[in-house]
């Protein structure tokens, strides 16, 4: 039990970790920019599609992925200098109209660029094998390297965001973007940083999980609503915030649904408890975003103090 | 938030709303508008007899479900400025309310309607408590959220079908008659049901707690000032929006005679939106052109191609960007008052 519990947490983390790096660019794009962003799901599918047509370019997943970083920073730059430029002084309306509007347009883009058949990326050689935990427990040596290289870029964001002027900018930016405007700092270079490294974040996340998940349109839609949770539990614009929430929903959501069944198993008959757990356990992370909400309805780490 | 921006927003609101005022005779015309649009459907089936196409009554059918669906949703966005992107679970849930029950060998019409409108409006009493202590990007990633949990609930219930869904054998019955399998009956019972739901809601607008209501989408803060409780009343707006939508999620399941947990996917929440901005948002009559305009849209985008999503995403994205004021604004010019 404890070893299932163990690996299940493994894969908990790893799940959070997906979910950070795809929710640190999002909630700087809605706290500093105010700006409703459906479509950054699409920036992770875009992600893995270029890490897998790359990696069968090269036949090397690193430098497919290493390819695949740089070209999804300048297609989120490039939506953000075509649309997205466009929605910020407008209503939440439009943006969720005109940000929906692309999520149907790149989802149809995809399948016909590369048909609607799952694409597959094998799991690189050096990283295929498995290394031991505790006794004869074993774990997935690129599951490992999936968490580490998003703490690596948890690392990386905490220094930009904490220790570097962009990032004074854009923490002072998710408080008072106004009074940034005023004190001279150019705010339209700054939302094109933040968008481009968010559309990168989302498309490294993508790119890491390829070989474990296939590779299909809509594949950014269920992580886009994970991240959207997020966000919410974490607080709006708050990076910190996004990291300690995107780790609690990744344990929450995949503990929940080992550990659900089985205990109410000892609540009630198996049978019973077994469909019961299966309803339940995907409605855990909503049910803790509502808790959280209740007690503190700007989230866990609100960036912009009162409201 | 900040307090300049807020106030910036607020003149600017206030300035528009002076513009947009309009005389008494302009606001009859609504309804007028409103009269000559459901007598033309009351007689639609005729013409469809004698043009020998049932087709006709079943497409038609179709867009006036979306419809109530869609005076629902206008109900909250246009008049209570609440962008529900999660609207759709109150369609699916209505649907469920039909096939589970039917499954049990519970199949009069007005049970069912009974157990679709307390399910709804419990889920939206419960959910929309939760959402409303928020605004703005935050109201609608939460109803988003709580779409999905909906959705995803369905989905894992295997008993009901769970992600394949669930044939019905048959359509609901009336006290036990089976006059709904006439299709034609079947659309003279949605038409009416649409009708008393734009009666209902419009009754709801013009009274007092419709102008709370439009009061608190221009201004909550002064609504609040002058010894109003926004929240109670949205919340009451909310609650009788997802009733109606699980009404629509009714009739959706008796027309198609399944029901799946695609009927309440963020898509569908999505289109749903996008049906109330092109009938005119803020207008409940709307809701019909809407759905009819979107349906047909699908339609004829899906004759060119199976790839019509992408079509309906361009005329989305290019819409809002090239449209001044976006959508409202785009119809505001072209289709009259967006906001009364």
């Amino acid at each position: 039990m404890f070893n299932l519990f163990l690996l299940q947490a493994l894969n908990g983390i790893q799940l959070g970790i997906l979910l950070f790096l795809v929710a640190a660019g999002l909630t700087l794009i809605f706290g500093i920019m105010d700006l409703i962003n459906l479509a950054h799901g699409v920036l992770y599918m875009v992600g893995a599609y270029l890490a897998a047509t790359f990696t069968a370019y090269t036949g090397n997943f690193f430098l497919g992925v290493a390819i695949a970083m740089p070209v999804t920073l300048v297609f989120g730059i490039v939506l953000e200098v075509l649309v997205f430029r466009k929605l910020y002084e407008r209503d939440h309306l439009d943006q969720v109209l005109a940000t929906f509007g692309l999520i149907l347009i790149l989802n149809e883009s995809v399948k016909i660029i590369w048909g609607a058949a799952p694409l597959s990326v094998p799991t690189p050689e050096i990283l295929s094998g498995s290394i031991p935990l505790i006794g004869n427990l074993r774990y997935p040596l690129f599951r490992f390297v999936i968490i580490a290289a998003g703490l690596l870029t948890a690392i990386g964001l905490y220094l930009l965001v904490s220790h570097t002027r962009v990032g004074m900018l854009l923490r002072a930016g998710a408080v008072n973007r106004p009074m940034v405007s005023a004190l001279g700092v150019d705010i339209r270079k700054l939302f094109m940083l933040v968008f481009g490294l968010g559309a990168m974040l989302a498309g490294f996340a993508g790119a890491m999980i390829a070989p474990i998940l296939s590779v299909e349109p809509g594949m950014g839609d269920s992580v886009l609503i994970l991240t959207f949770v997020v966000i919410v539990i974490g607080g709006v614009g708050s990076v910190r915030g996004a990291f300690v929430a995107a780790i609690l929903v990744g344990l929450v959501e995949v503990l929940g649904r080992t550990f659900g069944p089985i205990l109410l198993r000892s609540l009630m008959d198996p049978s019973a408890a077994s469909q019961a757990g299966r309803t339940l356990a995907p409605m855990l992370i909503y049910i803790l975003m509502a808790a959280v909400l209740f007690f503190r309805p700007s989230g866990l780490f609100p960036a912009k103090g009162s409201s | 938030m900040n307090a300049g921006a807020d106030n910036a927003a607020a003149t600017a609101r206030g300035a528009e709303i002076a513009v947009v005022r309009r005389p008494f005779l302009a606001r009859r015309g609504a309804s007028v508008a409103a009269v000559v649009l459901f007598a033309g459907l009351a007689l639609l089936p005729v013409l469809a007899s004698v043009l020998d196409d049932p087709f006709l009554v079943v497409t038609l059918t179709r867009v006036l479900i979306f419809a109530i669906a869609v005076l629902s949703l206008d109900f909250i966005l246009g008049y209570g400025a609440m962008v529900s992107f999660g609207h759709a679970a109150f369609l699916g849930l209505g649907a469920y309310a039909v096939a589970i029950p039917a499954a049990h060998g519970v199949e009069d019409i007005f049970i069912q309607t009974a157990i679709a409108i307390v399910v709804c409006g419990v889920f939206a009493l419960v959910t929309g408590a939760i959402s409303l202590r928020t605004r703005g990007v935050y109201f609608i990633m939460i109803t988003l959220a709580f779409g999905q949990m909906a959705y995803f609930f369905m989905t894992s219930l295997s008993a009901y079908g769970g992600d394949d869904g669930i044939t019905l054998a048959q359509r609901s019955k009336v006290l036990g008659s089976e006059i709904l399998e006439n299709d034609v009956a079947f659309y003279y019972v949605v038409l009416a049901a649409l009708v008393l739901a734009y009666i209902g809601l419009r009754a709801i607008i013009q009274a007092r707690f419709g102008r709370v209501l439009r009061g608190t989408r221009e201004n909550a803060t002064r609504m609040q000032a002058i010894g109003f409780s926004p929240f109670s009343y949205q919340l009451t707006a909310y609650v009788i929006a997802g009733a109606i939508a699980g009404l629509a999620g009714v009739f959706l399941a008796n027309q198609t005679e399944f029901v799946s947990p695609a009927y309440m996917s963020w898509q569908r929440s999505g289109e749903l939106i996008v049906m109330v901005i092109l009938g005119g948002m803020g207008t409940l009559i709307g809701a019909v052109p809407g759905a009819l305009a979107f349906l047909l849209l699908e339609e004829w985008l899906a004759y060119f191609s199976q790839h019509w999503k992408l079509g309906l995403g361009v005329i989305l994205v290019l819409v809002v960007l090239f449209t001044r004021g976006g959508i409202a604004g785009f119809v505001a010019k072209y289709l009259g008052g967006a906001r009364p």
